[in-house]
């Protein structure tokens, strides 16, 4: 309102309690029309930019990046890997004598870091109780809304590499 | 409105106090009157003078009201205070330089005179001007009134205070305006 006022001495909270009843604004019928006009022409332009966003997706290039070495971590072992960008670090579990997995450590929630929980093998946010399984990724229990994003890896003569993201959306 | 305008005489007060009884029997506000009736000097006269609300062009009880109860309709009435609004503080009672305002205490709310909006809406005379035998309270046409010998005024100075109002005093015929000394008319003045 304050913004969209034309320089005046009456303070604006008289304009908008006035004493007289003749100064008394109401919402006109032309207002509202103008309104609705303005506020459906937005929602259209909003679902053309979402139209046009999914009409002009490209899958994302991963790089492929050497994380680690095979052996570096024993079983049970984890390792805190940072791939595509460093302040968004990743969490590497040894599940067994030759299986790896890593996610995402940023909880899909509200963004705390997750950790591994090696007792009930699971990876756990501390934040709200959110818990994610081990095996995949997805949701076992808590407030998170979807799986943790997980980063594929490749086993390259003697080094686990990274070759993509997945679930990690757009 | 209605091309008639509310003159008040009190020089022709004779302190039936009628108006008082026929404002009480409005249905707007029963039982409680809005006019406000003094006695001028009790103890050397038995002059008395009846008078309404003036409903002054920028009424001062509305600009000093913190809730936003107190309106100036369109065709100049300022209405009395709307029910839902009014937090009965008084503020109004202080500052209206007529002292029309009045808190009612049981209904937690200021009532003043709006001059019969019901009835001088539709072209009625408020109650008390039907009733009021000698015309002290007078609700006619502005070429009625001239027949008279006094003329209506309806600028008001308090101090420094310039108020015009939409009711008029009948004043003496060579008076342009009526000047208040406040602080002469002060009641502690010790003289």
């Amino acid at each position: 309102m304050r913004w969209f006022r034309k320089p005046s001495n009456v303070p604006l909270w008289r304009e908008e309690f006035p004493v007289f009843t003749a100064d008394e604004r109401y919402v006109s019928r032309r207002q509202l029309t103008k309104f609705l006009t303005l506020t459906s022409f937005g929602m259209f332009a909003g679902n053309l930019w979402i139209f046009a966003k999914s009409v002009l997706y490209r899958t994302p290039v991963y790089p492929r990046t050497i994380v680690a070495s095979i052996g570096e971590i024993t079983v049970g072992g984890v390792k805190i890997i940072s791939y595509q960008a460093a302040n968004d670090p990743c969490l590497m579990v040894r599940t067994g004598e030759d299986s790896y997995v890593a996610y995402s450590q940023k909880c899909t929630h509200l963004s705390c870091a997750v950790y591994y929980e090696r007792e009930a093998n699971r990876i756990k946010c501390p934040c709200h109780q959110g818990y994610f399984s081990i095996a995949d990724g997805s949701v076992l229990q808590g407030p998170p809304p979807r799986p943790l994003p997980r980063v594929v890896l490749e086993r390259d003569k003697g080094q686990l590499v990274a070759i993509r993201m997945e679930g990690a959306g757009s | 409105m209605f091309g008639m305008e509310f003159y008040v005489d009190p020089s022709r007060c004779i302190g039936c106090q009628s108006c008082l009884k026929a404002c009480e029997e409005c249905d707007t506000h029963r039982g409680v009157s809005m006019i406000n009736f003094d006695f001028i000097d009790r103890k050397e006269s038995i002059a008395t003078a009846a008078y309404v609300c003036w409903h002054c062009d920028d009424p001062t009880c509305a600009q000093v009201c913190p809730a936003d109860a107190i309106k100036k309709y369109e065709d100049g009435i300022v209405g009395s205070s709307l029910k839902p609004r009014c937090i009965a503080c008084s503020n109004c009672v202080l500052a209206c330089p007529f002292g029309i305002p009045k808190i009612v205490p049981q209904y937690e709310q200021m009532m003043k005179c709006d001059m019969c909006y019901d009835r001088t809406s539709v072209g009625k005379r408020p109650m008390c001007a039907t009733v009021c035998p000698s015309q002290a309270l007078a609700y006619v046409k502005p070429e009625v009134i001239a027949a008279r010998r006094e003329k209506p005024v309806n600028t008001f100075w308090f101090g420094n205070q310039k108020i015009t109002t939409k009711v008029y005093m009948m004043a003496p015929a060579e008076a342009q305006e009526i000047a208040i000394d406040v602080a002469d008319y002060t009641w502690e003045k010790n003289s």
